[in-house]
């Protein structure tokens, strides 16, 4: 099967979408002449046209809430904010215009509205430019939140995403977009709310999602050459969230390891943690562990930066914990 | 009279009728919340009917607008039915949101009403997004944006503007300058003296109007809708305009003198009216006393249309908050 970069994946289903259906606009900083910072929507204004593909100025919440408005209209809005940092500046627009007009009008607004946001660490870009804010989303009633870890869910998943007639918050981490993955010619969609088994496992339950999932199967590897076997459940969706999954995991299992870049505290984590803990107490041979970010703000040397989220090796660490 | 030339007899009764059903349903809304009868809070537009139903009256059924927490007249003038907008003030299953919404988020998009904000300012960007799909879907519909004065001041009106005039987006934001934000007048934290000024800043043209005249602030409309129509862009109007009861009923209205309430309700704009229309020969007294007593009914059947109805089912609380998948959205 052909090989693509994740950028190349999340481009090719705004592409496939835009071509199939005209209500479908893209629009964010830097999205039409320049093809987005990190060449996402290369080509797409001489393909679609200033209109479609709109460059707008740096007004986040001006422009994404534009961008509801317009869904109240029947466009089908896709709004790039160029990092997820910078949501902070829309969160109005997000957790209080997309996220409730539907409720709150009694279910007589629709807001398909796609907010993709690249987020994460690693990049030497530090605090306002590398933050995993994905847990502020889950929080908020009314958002579904996706983040894909391969080239081929995040296409299949933003292409469903697309569709979707709710708002979604699509979180990319920076450090995926030049990994490549299989990715088939024929076009393919990949239902919001269903987590993905990306390596089967008896003795332990790892739970990732984002890039995270590779650091999580990376260990995974080093645990089996010590006869450790993890089974690696990549959530892809965090709202709607695939509970059955986990659940048929860790009661095979009986011990479950959670892992996310964000900062621990009040991570999302902790609800995947305590959701386990909950329900499938009786199942579990060992407390959930949690393998998340230091509770600190990303610092920009790069003697500091690679401290700041898990490793494989954490990740390792944890399971033997759990496993003792 | 000029009144004789522009308008005829049907047009000013319709305004007059539509500013009579404005105040009449707030101040039974506003009885009925010192009453206790409706929960919550609501803001009242008492004092500013004009600037509603001129604004509106200057639409087409298939415009759109953009209301404020301070929507009851934006909503009715706009077409909103009396007896689901205060079944909706009620809580009730039979109100526009089915009770979900309440007082500051009235919405039906079939009647042009894309939903009131209650977050102040928050409700210009989503107007120049209507705005935009109207240009990207090559559809005629303006949309008529209001706000307040104190939403003038926040960063979303200058982001909204900024973006629908280098678009030239058929939009047309009126502003109701009733001079406070809740208790801070508008001197106090604003240096330029109009609102209306503040057009230049985005190459647009900016309009004052006695929002005190429903004809004025009509004709205002009339003419940036037209031109928003015509692919020429937005203006920003300023419409000068008081609210008689305080920010919400039964705030103390500390910042303000009696005198200067009084000063304001001489100038009313259905006494104005009125006075107008029965001077140059439209009407009488009898006939408007007839009105009045028309919208009064209205309204006293819209409260018992909203007493008589069932509150939403228990259930209800969790439909809604997702389009697709909604069962599993909430569960966990």
């Amino acid at each position: 099967m052909r090989q693509l970069t994740y950028s190349k994946a999340i481009s090719e289903a705004l592409r496939e979408e835009m071509l199939r259906n005209e209500a479908v606009i893209v629009m964010g900083e830097d999205m039409g002449v320049m093809g987005s910072v990190f060449g996402i929507t290369r080509g797409f204004m001489e393909e679609f046209g200033a209109d479609r593909v709109i460059d707008t100025p740096i007004s986040e919440n001006g422009f994404t809430s534009i961008a509801v408005g317009a869904a109240m209209r029947g466009l089908r809005p896709v709004v790039e904010i160029m990092y997820v940092d910078f949501t902070t500046v829309c969160y109005d627009a997000i957790a209080n215009q997309a996220a409730k007009m539907r409720y709150m009008t009694g279910g007589q607004l629709t807001i398909p509205v796609v907010i993709r946001a690249p987020g994460g660490a690693g990049r030497r870009n530090a605090g306002q430019h590398s933050q995993s804010l994905e847990a502020i989303f889950t929080h908020i009633p009314g958002l579904k939140v996706i983040a894909p870890s391969t080239p081929y869910d995040a296409k299949g998943l933003l292409k469903s995403a697309i569709r979707d007639d709710d708002p979604v918050v699509c979180v990319e981490h920076k450090l995926l977009y030049a990994g490549k993955g299989e990715v088939p010619e024929e076009e393919y969609l990949i239902e919001l709310g269903k987590a993905d088994v990306k390596r089967a496992g008896e003795d332990v339950t790892i739970i990732a999602w984002s890039r995270q999932v590779l650091s999580a199967l990376d260990a995974a590897d080093q645990l089996a050459k010590e006869g450790i076997n993890a089974e690696v459940v990549d959530l892809r969706s965090l709202v709607p969230l695939d509970f059955e999954t986990i659940s048929n995991s860790v009661i095979k299992t009986h011990r479950a390891v959670v892992v996310h870049e964000a900062v621990k505290r009040g991570g999302y984590g902790g609800e995947i943690a305590a959701q386990i803990s909950e329900e499938l107490f009786d199942y579990l041979d060992a407390p959930v562990k949690r393998v998340a970010g230091l509770n600190v703000i990303p610092p920009f040397s790069p003697a500091l930066e690679d401290y700041i989220y898990p490793h494989s090796s954490d990740i390792v660490a944890a399971v033997k914990e759990l496993l003792l | 009279m000029v009144i004789k030339k522009k308008y005829d007899r049907k047009t000013l009764l319709r305004f007059y009728r539509e500013m009579k059903r404005v105040r009449e349903f707030d101040t039974k809304a506003s009885e009925l919340f010192t009453k206790a009868m409706i929960a919550g809070n609501i803001h009242t537009c008492i004092g500013q009917e004009a600037t509603a139903v001129g604004g509106c009256l200057a639409l087409n059924p298939s415009d759109f607008i953009i209301a404020t927490h301070r929507g009851h007249g934006q909503c009715l003038a706009k077409g909103g039915d009396s007896r689901m907008m205060m079944a909706e003030l009620f809580g009730r299953e039979t109100g526009y949101c089915r009770g979900k919404g309440g007082s500051m988020h009235i919405a039906n998009v079939g009647i042009g009403i894309l939903g009131a904000n209650g977050i102040v300012g928050a409700g210009i960007p989503i107007g120049v997004g209507s705005a935009l799909a109207s240009k990207i879907l090559k559809t005629m519909e303006v949309t008529l944006v209001f706000f307040g004065d104190g939403a003038s001041n926040t960063g979303e009106f200058h982001e909204a503007l900024n973006m629908a005039s280098a678009w030239d987006l058929p939009v047309v934001f009126l502003c109701e300058n009733n001079k406070y934000a809740v208790s801070v007048n508008i001197e106090r934290v604003t240096k330029i003296k109009d609102i209306a000024e503040r057009a230049k800043g985005y190459g647009i043209p900016g309009v004052i109007t006695d929002g005190c005249d429903v004809l004025a602030v009509h004709e205002t409309v009339k003419k940036a809708v037209e031109r928003a129509r015509a692919g020429q862009g937005p203006t920003l109007i300023e419409a000068k305009t008081y609210r008689y009861h305080g920010h919400y009923e039964g705030e103390p209205q500390m910042y303000r003198t009696k005198e200067e309430v009084m000063e304001w309700k001489n100038r009313d704009a259905i006494e104005r009216l009125r006075k107008e229309i029965i001077e140059a020969g439209f009407t009488t007294e009898e006939e408007l006393a007839g009105i009045d007593k028309e919208v009064k009914e209205e309204m006293e059947a819209a409260v018992l249309f909203a007493q008589n109805s069932p509150y939403p089912e228990r259930k209800e609380v969790m439909t809604d908050v997702y389009a697709s998948d909604n069962e599993r959205g909430v569960a966990r």
